[in-house]
Protein backbone atom coordinates (compact mmCIF):
# COMPACT_ATOMS: atom_id res chain seq x y z
CA UNK A 1 0.00 0.00 0.00
CA UNK A 2 1.53 3.20 -1.04
CA UNK A 3 1.85 5.91 1.52
CA UNK A 4 -0.94 7.99 0.09
CA UNK A 5 -3.43 5.29 0.23
CA UNK A 6 -2.31 4.51 3.76
CA UNK A 7 -2.54 7.80 5.20
CA UNK A 8 -6.21 7.95 3.37
CA UNK A 9 -7.36 4.10 5.00
CA UNK A 10 -6.09 5.55 8.63
CA UNK A 11 -7.66 9.10 7.93
CA UNK A 12 -11.14 6.95 6.90
CA UNK A 13 -10.56 4.61 10.25
CA UNK A 14 -9.99 8.28 12.61
CA UNK A 15 -13.61 9.41 11.28
CA UNK A 16 -15.44 6.31 11.14
CA UNK A 17 -14.73 5.97 14.95
CA UNK A 18 -14.96 9.88 16.06
CA UNK A 19 -18.19 10.61 17.57
CA UNK A 20 -20.52 11.95 14.40
CA UNK A 21 -20.39 16.31 14.81
CA UNK A 22 -23.63 17.40 15.78
CA UNK A 23 -25.66 18.54 12.91
CA UNK A 24 -24.57 21.99 11.67
CA UNK A 25 -21.07 22.28 13.67
CA UNK A 26 -19.08 22.23 10.54
CA UNK A 27 -17.08 24.51 9.70
CA UNK A 28 -19.06 27.57 7.64
CA UNK A 29 -17.09 29.11 5.59
CA UNK A 30 -19.78 31.89 5.20
CA UNK A 31 -18.21 35.54 6.29
CA UNK A 32 -20.59 38.85 6.35
CA UNK A 33 -18.60 41.59 4.14
CA UNK A 34 -17.81 42.73 7.68
CA UNK A 35 -15.36 40.57 8.02
CA UNK A 36 -13.19 42.11 5.00
CA UNK A 37 -13.12 46.00 6.00
CA UNK A 38 -10.60 47.55 7.54
CA UNK A 39 -10.83 47.87 11.41
CA UNK A 40 -11.94 51.84 11.22
CA UNK A 41 -14.46 50.71 8.87
CA UNK A 42 -15.70 48.16 11.00
CA UNK A 43 -15.85 50.31 14.35
CA UNK A 44 -17.68 53.12 12.45
CA UNK A 45 -20.99 49.93 11.72
CA UNK A 46 -19.99 48.93 15.19
CA UNK A 47 -21.09 51.65 17.60
CA UNK A 48 -24.61 53.98 16.57
CA UNK A 49 -22.89 56.93 17.60
CA UNK A 50 -20.40 56.89 14.99
CA UNK A 51 -22.61 54.73 12.19
CA UNK A 52 -23.96 57.53 9.78
CA UNK A 53 -26.55 55.40 8.64
CA UNK A 54 -28.30 56.18 12.19
CA UNK A 55 -29.43 59.50 10.93
CA UNK A 56 -31.36 57.46 8.32
CA UNK A 57 -32.91 55.37 10.94
CA UNK A 58 -34.10 58.41 12.63
CA UNK A 59 -35.93 60.07 9.73
CA UNK A 60 -37.23 56.36 9.36
CA UNK A 61 -38.41 56.32 12.89
CA UNK A 62 -40.23 59.65 12.31
CA UNK A 63 -41.65 58.81 8.82
CA UNK A 64 -42.93 55.75 10.98
CA UNK A 65 -45.11 57.92 13.59
CA UNK A 66 -45.83 60.73 11.42
CA UNK A 67 -49.31 61.28 10.07
CA UNK A 68 -48.74 63.21 7.09
CA UNK A 69 -51.35 65.43 5.55
CA UNK A 70 -53.66 63.79 3.29
CA UNK A 71 -52.73 60.31 4.16
CA UNK A 72 -54.74 57.84 6.70
CA UNK A 73 -52.97 56.66 8.97
CA UNK A 74 -49.16 56.48 10.33
CA UNK A 75 -47.45 52.97 10.19
CA UNK A 76 -47.66 53.13 13.40
CA UNK A 77 -51.34 53.72 13.76
CA UNK A 78 -51.79 50.07 12.21
CA UNK A 79 -48.96 47.78 13.39
CA UNK A 80 -48.33 49.67 16.68
CA UNK A 81 -44.32 49.47 18.34
CA UNK A 82 -41.92 49.02 15.28
CA UNK A 83 -39.49 47.35 18.02
CA UNK A 84 -41.91 44.65 18.56
CA UNK A 85 -44.53 44.79 15.79
CA UNK A 86 -41.39 44.74 12.75
CA UNK A 87 -38.65 42.34 14.58
CA UNK A 88 -37.65 39.62 12.33
CA UNK A 89 -39.38 40.84 9.25
CA UNK A 90 -36.64 42.61 7.31
CA UNK A 91 -34.89 39.11 8.07
CA UNK A 92 -37.30 37.02 5.77
CA UNK A 93 -37.88 39.20 2.88
CA UNK A 94 -37.91 39.21 -0.11
CA UNK A 95 -41.53 37.30 0.58
CA UNK A 96 -44.50 36.09 -1.28
CA UNK A 97 -46.73 38.97 -1.62
CA UNK A 98 -50.21 37.68 -1.12
CA UNK A 99 -52.28 39.99 -3.40
CA UNK A 100 -49.60 39.36 -6.53
CA UNK A 101 -48.27 35.34 -5.37
CA UNK A 102 -44.64 37.29 -6.79
CA UNK A 103 -42.12 37.99 -4.63
CA UNK A 104 -41.49 41.52 -3.21
CA UNK A 105 -38.66 43.11 -1.58
CA UNK A 106 -38.82 44.73 2.13
CA UNK A 107 -39.12 48.40 0.05
CA UNK A 108 -41.27 47.22 -2.62
CA UNK A 109 -43.87 45.77 0.20
CA UNK A 110 -43.03 49.60 2.27
CA UNK A 111 -44.10 50.96 -0.70
CA UNK A 112 -47.35 49.11 -1.06
CA UNK A 113 -48.35 49.66 2.13
CA UNK A 114 -48.44 53.80 1.81
CA UNK A 115 -50.03 53.10 -1.47
CA UNK A 116 -53.38 51.31 -0.41
CA UNK A 117 -53.35 50.75 3.39
CA UNK A 118 -52.51 54.65 4.35
CA UNK A 119 -53.76 55.72 0.98
CA UNK A 120 -50.74 58.18 -0.10
CA UNK A 121 -48.69 58.40 -2.75
CA UNK A 122 -46.30 55.28 -3.05
CA UNK A 123 -42.87 56.33 -2.30
CA UNK A 124 -40.50 56.14 -5.33
CA UNK A 125 -38.05 53.07 -4.90
CA UNK A 126 -34.74 53.89 -3.61
CA UNK A 127 -36.04 57.47 -2.62
CA UNK A 128 -34.70 59.22 0.60
CA UNK A 129 -37.89 58.30 2.71
CA UNK A 130 -38.27 55.08 1.46
CA UNK A 131 -34.61 54.21 2.33
CA UNK A 132 -34.90 55.25 5.39
CA UNK A 133 -37.84 53.51 6.56
CA UNK A 134 -36.52 50.42 5.43
CA UNK A 135 -33.31 50.88 7.55
CA UNK A 136 -35.44 51.37 10.58
CA UNK A 137 -37.23 48.72 9.64
CA UNK A 138 -34.11 46.46 9.00
CA UNK A 139 -32.98 47.48 12.26
CA UNK A 140 -35.68 45.64 14.47
CA UNK A 141 -34.37 42.45 13.17
CA UNK A 142 -30.86 43.21 14.07
CA UNK A 143 -29.01 39.99 15.60
CA UNK A 144 -31.32 37.87 14.44
CA UNK A 145 -31.15 35.30 11.70
CA UNK A 146 -31.94 35.45 8.31
CA UNK A 147 -34.72 33.23 7.71
CA UNK A 148 -35.93 33.16 4.40
CA UNK A 149 -39.67 31.76 4.08
CA UNK A 150 -40.16 27.84 2.99
CA UNK A 151 -42.28 28.84 -0.16
CA UNK A 152 -42.40 27.04 -3.97
CA UNK A 153 -43.28 30.34 -5.38
CA UNK A 154 -39.68 31.37 -3.79
CA UNK A 155 -37.60 28.09 -4.25
CA UNK A 156 -38.76 29.04 -8.27
CA UNK A 157 -37.78 32.91 -7.98
CA UNK A 158 -34.21 31.55 -6.09
CA UNK A 159 -33.72 29.36 -8.74
CA UNK A 160 -33.86 31.86 -11.37
CA UNK A 161 -31.63 34.41 -8.87
CA UNK A 162 -28.92 31.88 -8.78
CA UNK A 163 -28.73 31.58 -12.80
CA UNK A 164 -28.38 35.25 -12.85
CA UNK A 165 -26.08 34.99 -10.33
CA UNK A 166 -23.94 32.33 -12.68
CA UNK A 167 -24.55 34.06 -15.85
CA UNK A 168 -21.73 36.00 -17.07
CA UNK A 169 -22.27 39.40 -18.28
CA UNK A 170 -21.43 42.66 -19.55
CA UNK A 171 -17.88 43.69 -21.89
CA UNK A 172 -16.01 42.38 -19.16
CA UNK A 173 -18.02 38.69 -19.88
CA UNK A 174 -17.82 38.20 -15.59
CA UNK A 175 -20.54 36.02 -13.60
CA UNK A 176 -21.21 37.14 -9.83
CA UNK A 177 -20.01 33.49 -8.70
CA UNK A 178 -16.53 34.24 -10.07
CA UNK A 179 -16.01 36.94 -7.76
CA UNK A 180 -17.95 35.83 -4.58
CA UNK A 181 -17.76 32.51 -4.68
CA UNK A 182 -14.01 31.99 -6.03
CA UNK A 183 -12.41 35.11 -5.72
CA UNK A 184 -13.85 36.17 -2.44
CA UNK A 185 -11.41 37.29 -0.15
CA UNK A 186 -8.50 38.14 -3.06
CA UNK A 187 -7.92 41.84 -3.76
CA UNK A 188 -9.83 43.48 -6.87
CA UNK A 189 -7.36 46.52 -7.10
CA UNK A 190 -7.26 47.89 -3.51
CA UNK A 191 -10.40 45.76 -2.11
CA UNK A 192 -11.08 42.46 -0.91
CA UNK A 193 -13.72 40.89 -2.59
CA UNK A 194 -16.62 40.17 0.05
CA UNK A 195 -18.79 36.85 -0.09
CA UNK A 196 -21.48 39.08 -1.34
CA UNK A 197 -24.06 38.23 1.69
CA UNK A 198 -26.87 40.29 2.49
CA UNK A 199 -26.50 40.90 5.87
CA UNK A 200 -25.89 44.57 6.15
CA UNK A 201 -29.07 46.38 4.13
CA UNK A 202 -29.71 48.94 3.62
CA UNK A 203 -25.98 49.78 4.43
CA UNK A 204 -23.99 53.46 5.20
CA UNK A 205 -21.24 53.18 2.30
CA UNK A 206 -18.79 55.58 2.04
CA UNK A 207 -18.48 55.90 -1.52
CA UNK A 208 -21.91 56.92 -1.62
CA UNK A 209 -22.05 59.18 1.33
CA UNK A 210 -25.24 57.68 1.86
CA UNK A 211 -27.41 55.16 2.77
CA UNK A 212 -28.55 52.49 0.00
CA UNK A 213 -30.24 49.36 -0.76
CA UNK A 214 -28.83 46.02 -1.91
CA UNK A 215 -30.38 46.78 -5.39
CA UNK A 216 -28.19 50.02 -5.49
CA UNK A 217 -25.79 47.86 -4.58
CA UNK A 218 -26.12 44.50 -6.81
CA UNK A 219 -26.30 47.41 -9.78
CA UNK A 220 -23.11 48.53 -8.90
CA UNK A 221 -21.74 45.25 -9.74
CA UNK A 222 -22.95 44.71 -12.99
CA UNK A 223 -22.02 48.37 -14.17
CA UNK A 224 -18.06 47.32 -13.05
CA UNK A 225 -18.36 44.62 -15.25
CA UNK A 226 -19.68 47.04 -17.77
CA UNK A 227 -22.96 45.22 -18.44
CA UNK A 228 -26.54 46.74 -18.35
CA UNK A 229 -27.94 46.44 -14.91
CA UNK A 230 -31.35 45.18 -14.21
CA UNK A 231 -33.30 48.10 -13.64
CA UNK A 232 -34.45 48.81 -9.69
CA UNK A 233 -37.32 46.68 -8.80
CA UNK A 234 -37.39 44.87 -11.79
CA UNK A 235 -37.89 40.75 -11.56
CA UNK A 236 -34.69 39.91 -12.05
CA UNK A 237 -33.17 41.94 -9.05
CA UNK A 238 -35.69 40.67 -6.93
CA UNK A 239 -35.06 36.73 -7.70
CA UNK A 240 -30.91 37.82 -7.39
CA UNK A 241 -32.08 39.20 -3.91
CA UNK A 242 -34.27 36.08 -3.27
CA UNK A 243 -30.99 33.74 -4.13
CA UNK A 244 -28.59 35.95 -1.96
CA UNK A 245 -31.13 36.05 0.86
CA UNK A 246 -31.09 31.75 0.73
CA UNK A 247 -27.06 31.71 -0.11
CA UNK A 248 -27.09 33.35 3.32
CA UNK A 249 -30.08 31.74 5.27
CA UNK A 250 -29.12 31.76 8.80
CA UNK A 251 -26.26 34.31 9.02
CA UNK A 252 -26.85 37.62 11.28
CA UNK A 253 -28.55 40.31 10.33
CA UNK A 254 -26.63 43.65 11.60
CA UNK A 255 -28.31 46.23 9.46
CA UNK A 256 -27.69 49.13 9.49
CA UNK A 257 -24.13 48.34 7.93
CA UNK A 258 -21.10 50.27 6.91
CA UNK A 259 -19.37 49.29 3.61
CA UNK A 260 -16.19 50.79 1.77
CA UNK B 1 -27.12 38.54 -29.08
CA UNK B 2 -24.82 36.59 -31.23
CA UNK B 3 -22.12 39.09 -33.53
CA UNK B 4 -21.22 37.37 -36.61
CA UNK B 5 -18.87 35.24 -36.73
CA UNK B 6 -15.16 36.84 -37.85
CA UNK B 7 -14.62 34.71 -41.02
CA UNK B 8 -18.48 36.37 -42.08
CA UNK B 9 -17.99 39.91 -40.98
CA UNK B 10 -14.86 39.52 -43.32
CA UNK B 11 -16.94 39.19 -46.46
CA UNK B 12 -19.11 41.44 -45.35
CA UNK B 13 -16.55 43.81 -44.82
CA UNK B 14 -15.24 42.97 -48.23
CA UNK B 15 -18.55 43.61 -49.96
CA UNK B 16 -19.11 46.90 -47.86
CA UNK B 17 -15.53 48.18 -49.16
CA UNK B 18 -16.14 47.52 -52.76
CA UNK B 19 -19.63 49.33 -52.80
CA UNK B 20 -19.52 51.70 -50.83
CA UNK B 21 -18.03 54.88 -50.50
CA UNK B 22 -14.47 55.00 -48.72
CA UNK B 23 -16.08 57.21 -46.01
CA UNK B 24 -17.95 54.01 -45.00
CA UNK B 25 -15.42 51.53 -45.56
CA UNK B 26 -13.59 51.53 -42.07
CA UNK B 27 -11.60 49.47 -40.58
CA UNK B 28 -13.73 46.33 -38.63
CA UNK B 29 -14.27 46.40 -34.57
CA UNK B 30 -12.43 43.48 -34.82
CA UNK B 31 -9.12 42.55 -36.37
CA UNK B 32 -8.80 39.44 -38.16
CA UNK B 33 -6.45 36.63 -36.69
CA UNK B 34 -5.24 33.11 -36.83
CA UNK B 35 -4.54 31.11 -33.93
CA UNK B 36 -1.96 28.36 -33.84
CA UNK B 37 -0.98 26.49 -31.16
CA UNK B 38 -1.33 28.52 -28.04
CA UNK B 39 -0.62 32.00 -29.94
CA UNK B 40 -1.26 34.58 -32.50
CA UNK B 41 1.84 34.86 -34.13
CA UNK B 42 1.32 37.89 -36.58
CA UNK B 43 0.11 41.41 -34.81
CA UNK B 44 -2.66 42.15 -35.37
CA UNK B 45 -3.58 44.35 -38.70
CA UNK B 46 0.05 44.11 -39.19
CA UNK B 47 0.66 47.21 -36.73
CA UNK B 48 4.13 47.73 -34.79
CA UNK B 49 3.12 48.45 -30.54
CA UNK B 50 4.80 50.60 -28.58
CA UNK B 51 5.91 49.77 -25.03
CA UNK B 52 5.41 53.13 -23.56
CA UNK B 53 2.11 53.85 -25.01
CA UNK B 54 1.30 50.06 -23.64
CA UNK B 55 2.43 50.79 -20.01
CA UNK B 56 -0.05 54.00 -20.03
CA UNK B 57 -2.69 51.59 -21.13
CA UNK B 58 -1.74 48.70 -18.34
CA UNK B 59 -1.93 50.80 -15.40
CA UNK B 60 -4.67 52.74 -16.16
CA UNK B 61 -8.19 51.52 -13.91
CA UNK B 62 -10.41 52.45 -16.97
CA UNK B 63 -8.72 51.53 -20.03
CA UNK B 64 -6.76 48.11 -19.42
CA UNK B 65 -8.00 47.69 -15.86
CA UNK B 66 -5.05 45.34 -15.40
CA UNK B 67 -3.78 46.08 -11.98
CA UNK B 68 -7.05 45.44 -10.79
CA UNK B 69 -6.42 41.90 -10.78
CA UNK B 70 -2.86 41.56 -11.58
CA UNK B 71 0.29 42.69 -9.61
CA UNK B 72 2.92 44.13 -11.54
CA UNK B 73 6.16 46.09 -11.59
CA UNK B 74 4.84 49.58 -11.43
CA UNK B 75 5.70 51.00 -8.23
CA UNK B 76 4.14 53.91 -8.28
CA UNK B 77 0.63 51.80 -8.93
CA UNK B 78 -0.69 51.33 -5.54
CA UNK B 79 -3.48 48.99 -4.64
CA UNK B 80 -2.70 46.45 -7.07
CA UNK B 81 -4.91 43.34 -7.41
CA UNK B 82 -3.59 39.88 -6.12
CA UNK B 83 -5.88 37.73 -8.17
CA UNK B 84 -3.78 36.79 -11.12
CA UNK B 85 -0.54 35.98 -11.72
CA UNK B 86 2.24 38.53 -11.24
CA UNK B 87 3.32 40.39 -14.37
CA UNK B 88 6.95 40.85 -13.20
CA UNK B 89 8.86 38.32 -15.36
CA UNK B 90 5.58 37.79 -17.88
CA UNK B 91 8.21 38.74 -21.12
CA UNK B 92 10.50 35.64 -20.17
CA UNK B 93 7.93 32.96 -19.70
CA UNK B 94 6.06 33.77 -23.18
CA UNK B 95 6.59 35.35 -26.02
CA UNK B 96 4.59 37.78 -28.18
CA UNK B 97 2.42 35.56 -30.00
CA UNK B 98 1.36 33.57 -26.89
CA UNK B 99 0.94 36.80 -24.54
CA UNK B 100 -1.14 38.09 -28.17
CA UNK B 101 -3.68 35.71 -28.04
CA UNK B 102 -4.02 35.73 -23.88
CA UNK B 103 -4.83 39.74 -24.25
CA UNK B 104 -7.06 38.65 -27.37
CA UNK B 105 -8.93 36.21 -26.03
CA UNK B 106 -7.65 34.37 -23.06
CA UNK B 107 -10.61 32.28 -22.82
CA UNK B 108 -9.28 30.14 -25.98
CA UNK B 109 -6.13 29.06 -23.19
CA UNK B 110 -8.91 28.93 -20.39
CA UNK B 111 -12.33 28.97 -20.96
CA UNK B 112 -13.29 29.45 -17.32
CA UNK B 113 -10.67 32.34 -16.86
CA UNK B 114 -11.62 35.45 -15.18
CA UNK B 115 -9.47 37.08 -17.17
CA UNK B 116 -11.54 39.51 -20.08
CA UNK B 117 -10.99 38.77 -23.97
CA UNK B 118 -10.29 42.19 -24.97
CA UNK B 119 -10.37 41.97 -28.51
CA UNK B 120 -13.25 39.65 -28.88
CA UNK B 121 -17.01 41.12 -29.38
CA UNK B 122 -18.76 38.10 -29.71
CA UNK B 123 -20.64 35.97 -27.33
CA UNK B 124 -20.76 38.74 -24.83
CA UNK B 125 -24.34 39.19 -22.57
CA UNK B 126 -26.19 42.20 -22.00
CA UNK B 127 -23.20 44.56 -22.65
CA UNK B 128 -23.94 48.16 -21.51
CA UNK B 129 -24.97 50.44 -24.40
CA UNK B 130 -21.66 52.20 -24.55
CA UNK B 131 -19.30 48.83 -24.84
CA UNK B 132 -21.44 47.67 -27.70
CA UNK B 133 -19.97 46.42 -30.66
CA UNK B 134 -16.99 47.76 -28.96
CA UNK B 135 -13.98 45.23 -27.69
CA UNK B 136 -12.01 46.58 -24.63
CA UNK B 137 -8.99 47.12 -26.63
CA UNK B 138 -8.52 47.97 -30.22
CA UNK B 139 -5.76 46.59 -32.09
CA UNK B 140 -3.32 48.82 -31.74
CA UNK B 141 -3.39 48.72 -28.23
CA UNK B 142 -3.57 45.11 -28.01
CA UNK B 143 0.13 45.75 -30.12
CA UNK B 144 1.11 48.19 -27.62
CA UNK B 145 0.28 46.13 -24.37
CA UNK B 146 1.93 42.97 -25.83
CA UNK B 147 5.44 45.54 -26.82
CA UNK B 148 4.85 46.68 -23.47
CA UNK B 149 4.72 43.34 -21.89
CA UNK B 150 7.38 41.41 -23.83
CA UNK B 151 9.67 44.01 -21.94
CA UNK B 152 8.99 42.71 -18.38
CA UNK B 153 11.59 40.18 -17.73
CA UNK B 154 12.23 40.92 -14.10
C1 LIG C 1 -15.06 41.69 -10.89
C2 LIG C 1 -15.49 41.29 -9.58
C3 LIG C 1 -16.96 41.32 -9.21
C4 LIG C 1 -18.04 40.83 -9.90
C5 LIG C 1 -18.06 40.12 -11.24
C6 LIG C 1 -19.21 41.11 -9.08
N1 LIG C 1 -18.84 41.75 -7.94
FE1 LIG C 1 -20.06 42.19 -6.35
N2 LIG C 1 -18.46 43.09 -5.39
C7 LIG C 1 -17.16 43.12 -5.85
C8 LIG C 1 -16.34 43.86 -4.91
C9 LIG C 1 -14.83 44.13 -5.05
C10 LIG C 1 -17.21 44.28 -3.87
C11 LIG C 1 -16.86 45.08 -2.61
C12 LIG C 1 -16.06 46.27 -2.83
C13 LIG C 1 -16.87 47.43 -3.23
O1 LIG C 1 -17.60 47.94 -2.38
O2 LIG C 1 -16.76 47.83 -4.40
C14 LIG C 1 -18.54 43.76 -4.20
C15 LIG C 1 -19.67 43.90 -3.38
C16 LIG C 1 -20.86 43.23 -3.59
C17 LIG C 1 -21.95 43.18 -2.63
C18 LIG C 1 -21.95 43.81 -1.23
C19 LIG C 1 -21.49 42.84 -0.18
C20 LIG C 1 -21.50 43.44 1.21
O3 LIG C 1 -20.82 42.89 2.08
O4 LIG C 1 -22.16 44.42 1.47
C21 LIG C 1 -22.97 42.46 -3.20
C22 LIG C 1 -24.30 42.13 -2.59
C23 LIG C 1 -22.51 42.07 -4.53
N3 LIG C 1 -21.24 42.54 -4.72
C24 LIG C 1 -23.27 41.34 -5.45
C25 LIG C 1 -22.85 41.04 -6.75
C26 LIG C 1 -23.70 40.46 -7.76
C27 LIG C 1 -25.15 40.07 -7.57
C28 LIG C 1 -22.94 40.35 -8.90
C29 LIG C 1 -23.33 39.90 -10.28
C30 LIG C 1 -24.30 40.67 -10.97
C31 LIG C 1 -21.61 40.82 -8.57
N4 LIG C 1 -21.60 41.26 -7.27
C32 LIG C 1 -20.51 40.80 -9.45
C33 LIG C 1 -16.68 42.52 -7.00
C34 LIG C 1 -17.47 41.90 -7.97
C1 LIG D 1 -10.70 40.45 -14.07
C2 LIG D 1 -9.37 39.96 -13.89
C3 LIG D 1 -8.26 40.22 -14.88
C4 LIG D 1 -7.99 41.36 -15.61
C5 LIG D 1 -8.73 42.68 -15.61
C6 LIG D 1 -6.80 41.06 -16.38
N1 LIG D 1 -6.38 39.79 -16.14
FE1 LIG D 1 -4.76 38.84 -16.98
N2 LIG D 1 -5.24 37.11 -16.02
C7 LIG D 1 -6.23 36.99 -15.06
C8 LIG D 1 -6.17 35.66 -14.50
C9 LIG D 1 -7.08 35.12 -13.38
C10 LIG D 1 -5.12 34.98 -15.17
C11 LIG D 1 -4.65 33.55 -14.91
C12 LIG D 1 -4.78 32.64 -16.08
C13 LIG D 1 -6.12 31.95 -16.17
O1 LIG D 1 -7.06 32.29 -15.47
O2 LIG D 1 -6.22 31.03 -16.97
C14 LIG D 1 -4.58 35.93 -16.12
C15 LIG D 1 -3.51 35.65 -16.98
C16 LIG D 1 -2.82 36.60 -17.70
C17 LIG D 1 -1.63 36.33 -18.48
C18 LIG D 1 -0.95 34.97 -18.60
C19 LIG D 1 -0.14 34.78 -17.33
C20 LIG D 1 0.60 33.48 -17.26
O3 LIG D 1 1.38 33.36 -16.32
O4 LIG D 1 0.41 32.62 -18.11
C21 LIG D 1 -1.22 37.53 -19.01
C22 LIG D 1 -0.01 37.78 -19.90
C23 LIG D 1 -2.15 38.54 -18.57
N3 LIG D 1 -3.12 37.94 -17.79
C24 LIG D 1 -2.09 39.89 -18.86
C25 LIG D 1 -3.09 40.83 -18.59
C26 LIG D 1 -3.09 42.19 -19.07
C27 LIG D 1 -1.95 42.84 -19.85
C28 LIG D 1 -4.26 42.75 -18.68
C29 LIG D 1 -4.85 44.11 -19.02
C30 LIG D 1 -4.81 44.54 -20.40
C31 LIG D 1 -4.97 41.76 -17.89
N4 LIG D 1 -4.23 40.60 -17.87
C32 LIG D 1 -6.19 41.95 -17.27
C33 LIG D 1 -7.13 37.95 -14.68
C34 LIG D 1 -7.24 39.24 -15.22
Amino acid sequence: MSRGRRNAAAVALALAMAPHPPAGAQADARRSGYEFMGAATQAMQRDDAQNPAMLWVAEGEALWKRREPGVERSCADCHGEARTAMRGVAARYPAIEASSGRPVTLAQRISTCRADRQRGVAYALESEPLVSLEAYIAMQSRGLPLAPPADARLAEARRRGGALFRQRVGALDLACTQCHDELAGRRLGGSPIPQAHPTGYPIYRLEWQAVGTLERRIRGCYTGVRAQPPAIGSAELVDLQVFLAARAAGMIVESPGVRP
Amino acid sequence: MRVLTSSVRRILFALCAATLPTAYAQAPAVAPYAVTGAAIVAPLGGLTGDALRGRAIVVDRQVGMCLLCHPGPFPEERFQGNLAPDLASIGRRLDAGQLRLRIVDSRRVNPETTMPAYHRIDGRMRVAPAWSGRPLLTAQQVEDVVALLATLRD
